[in-house]
């Protein structure tokens, strides 16, 4: 490494300047505020767990996202978190203890071994909310409303609120008795809405209805509409019919509470299928390539630490949303310079203003610091704070 | 900011032999660049839809620019998106144009190999799944074009290359060995803006795969 390239930072990993951390750390301190109104209780997960209880529940979905080292004081594999769920969802099982619902928050750095989308960030701010112990549909529109609330107090207008339902793909396909390999190919050209690939893939199957129904769920996406086309396609299927008027009165409730909100339904919408259990939902912003939030049921998760329950949650990048809401919003302090003397007068005058929340920065050198607006001067009536002369430098 | 049914919807497209078959493909969906793309040095146009501008680019380029958002749909090859992989894209639709195949060559009369060759290709990623597929392990040599050369320079036992006619290979002593997949030109989507600009993205892929349907049953040639 050259002196020329010493303060190259590793792709995806960025340092956070003044003026951004600000706006960070506001959005934070809101937004915990928030859901300390909301009933939430903060928790501080450590950064890194023995990989025992760091990736288990959510499998090889983030084993490669983990950056592991070896810990030296017992010789077992150590991860750095790269979610903050499954710490949330261990604290609930095994730390927490009560059968009543529990409702959790937190907010805390993750790093990713690789950027989870092209240019995405390896170093976010993770921050979500997870509620526990209650089943119900109203637990899942709380959440959902709180992750809305989240976007709106972090100033993004225009939401698009998707739902889903693993429960629809996993009724289909259950009693099917796919392989391994076959499923994945299924799985992975319903991901991509590849139509071709999807029509090729099914030629194999036998399941006439099956076929039908695989390939129409790929089409199933849009406004509240297509819940009803769903209903018709996936008739026969009670599993699959459930879910779809799950997703149909979750809709509603949502549209009730936020009628501002656009709202999308992708039946063939799969992330996280491979730990979530029921609906799943994400919140895309104008402009933004990816989804800006996202969560969604994932239910008995806690079985690994000795405890099943039921759950439900999202999360956000805290540096995302500081960043779409920097959008013309420009935080300038208006601080007092005051001079470097030994005046007790002068002390107490600053201790107050301090303690009014007012910027005092005393002028080192005897120069003002760039910030300043305003200045501490003495006159007959003792320390006064006054305009600051615009200086001709 | 404006109301979603009036936002700007960007088409990205790959220059070169696929620009040319989806321009009438286009056509027969409503859509017409306003000035001729092949004679101005623009990379932006506008159509004659006021809510949808093109964008040309390099074939490579545009799943990048799709899913980043800075394209909302792009044509490009199957080829391309099986390199770099389509995450975080929909591939609703398939062109059926600029038709190839993605395969194996090499040297007619090249000696028997081993479990350990080396491959000379563009498509690094797809050879090196594809040799591993079969438990060859394969030493990939990323080369920019002329792959033909590299067997008979001694650079490479093997190229993986998207083969049309054939005849450049038989110009260059080689023979296609093995077809790795079959190659055509895809409509991508961000997965964003199929959200935020559903209708206008979904009736644009319902007149492309009308278009797409008309031009197969008649087998019209590109004017």
């Amino acid at each position: 490494m050259t002196t020329v390239d010493r303060w190259l930072l590793p792709d995806g990993v960025e340092e956070v300047l003044p003026e951004q951390a600000q706006r960070i750390e506001r959005l934070r301190r809101e937004l915990l505020n928030l859901y300390r109104t909301w009933g939430y209780e903060l928790v501080i997960p450590p950064l890194m767990e023995f990989t025992d209880s760091l990736l288990v529940g959510l499998g090889s979905d983030i084993d490669l996202l983990t950056f592991k080292v070896i810990d030296q004081l017992s010789g077992r594999t150590l991860g750095i978190r790269a979610d903050i769920t499954p710490q949330v969802a261990r604290i609930d099982a095994h730390s927490i203890k009560a059968d009543a619902v529990s409702r959790l928050c937190y907010a805390g750095s993750v790093l990713h071994t690789r950027p989870k989308s092209l240019m995405g960030s390896r170093s976010p701010i993770q921050l979500g909310a997870e509620l526990y112990g209650a089943a119900g549909q109203e637990a899942d529109v709380e959440i959902i409303s709180l992750m809305l609330e989240t976007l709106k107090a972090g100033g993004i207008e225009q939401l698009t609120l998707d739902l889903g339902h693993v429960g629809i793909y996993r009724a289909l396909i259950s009693g099917a008795d796919l392989d391994y390999e076959y499923e994945q190919m299924l799985f992975d050209a319903l991901q991509r809405k590849a139509m071709v690939d999807l029509g090729d893939i099914l030629a194999e199957l036998e399941d006439e209805e099956l076929r039908s129904q695989l390939s129409t769920l790929s089409a199933l996406h849009g406004d509240l509409d297509v819940l009803a086309l769903a209903a018709t396609a996936l008739a026969g299927n009670d599993a699959a019919l459930a879910a779809v008027s799950e997703l149909d009165s979750l809709g509603r409730a949502i549209a009730t509470r936020f009628p501002e909100v656009t709202l999308y339904f992708d039946l063939g919408e799969l992330r996280g299928y491979h730990y979530h259990t029921g609906m799943v939902f994400a919140a895309y912003a104008p402009d933004q390539g990816q989804a800006v939030a996202n969560g969604g049921r994932y239910d008995d998760v806690g079985a690994a630490f000795g405890r099943a329950r039921p759950a439900t949650g999202f999360n956000t990048d805290l540096k995302l949303l500081a960043d779409i809401s920097a959008e013309g919003d420009a935080a300038v302090i208006s601080a007092i310079a005051a001079p470097a003397e030994n005046d007790t007068e002068l002390l107490a005058k600053i201790d107050m203003l301090r303690s009014d929340g007012e910027t005092v920065i005393v002028s080192l050198g005897g120069a003002s610091d760039a910030r300043c607006t305003r200045q501490l001067v003495k006159d007959s009536n003792g320390w006064q704070v006054q305009a600051l002369e615009v200086s001709s430098s | 900011m404006t109301s979603n049914t009036t936002q700007m919807l960007t088409l990205a497209l790959t220059k070169g032999r696929i620009l040319k078959e989806t321009l009438p493909l286009l056509a027969r969906a409503g859509i017409c660049p306003v000035e001729d793309i092949d004679s101005s040095r623009k990379l932006i146009f506008a159509t004659n839809q006021e809510n949808l501008r093109l964008l040309i680019l390099r074939g490579s380029d545009v799943p990048t620019y799709v899913k980043l958002g800075a394209a909302d749909i792009g044509v490009t090859g199957k080829d391309v998106l099986l390199e770099q992989g389509g995450e975080g894209l929909y591939e609703p639709l398939d062109l059926g144009i600029a038709r190839c195949r993605l395969m194996t060559a090499g040297r007619i009369d090249r000696p028997d190999m081993g479990n350990r060759i080396r491959v000379a290709s563009k498509f690094v990623n797809v050879a090196r799944r594809y040799f591993a597929e079969r438990g060859v392990h394969a030493e990939v040599i990323k080369l920019y074009g002329a792959m033909e050369l590299a067997p008979n320079m001694g650079l490479a036992d093997l190229i993986v290359d998207v083969v049309d006619t054939g005849n450049t290979l038989k110009a260059n002593g080689l023979e296609p060995i093995e077809l790795i997949a079959e190659v055509s030109s895809r409509l991508v989507v961000n997965k964003a803006s199929m959200r935020s600009q559903h209708d206008a993205i979904q009736s644009l892929i319902n007149a492309l795969s009308e278009a797409v349907a008309e031009s197969t049953a008649c087998y019209d040639q590109p004017t």
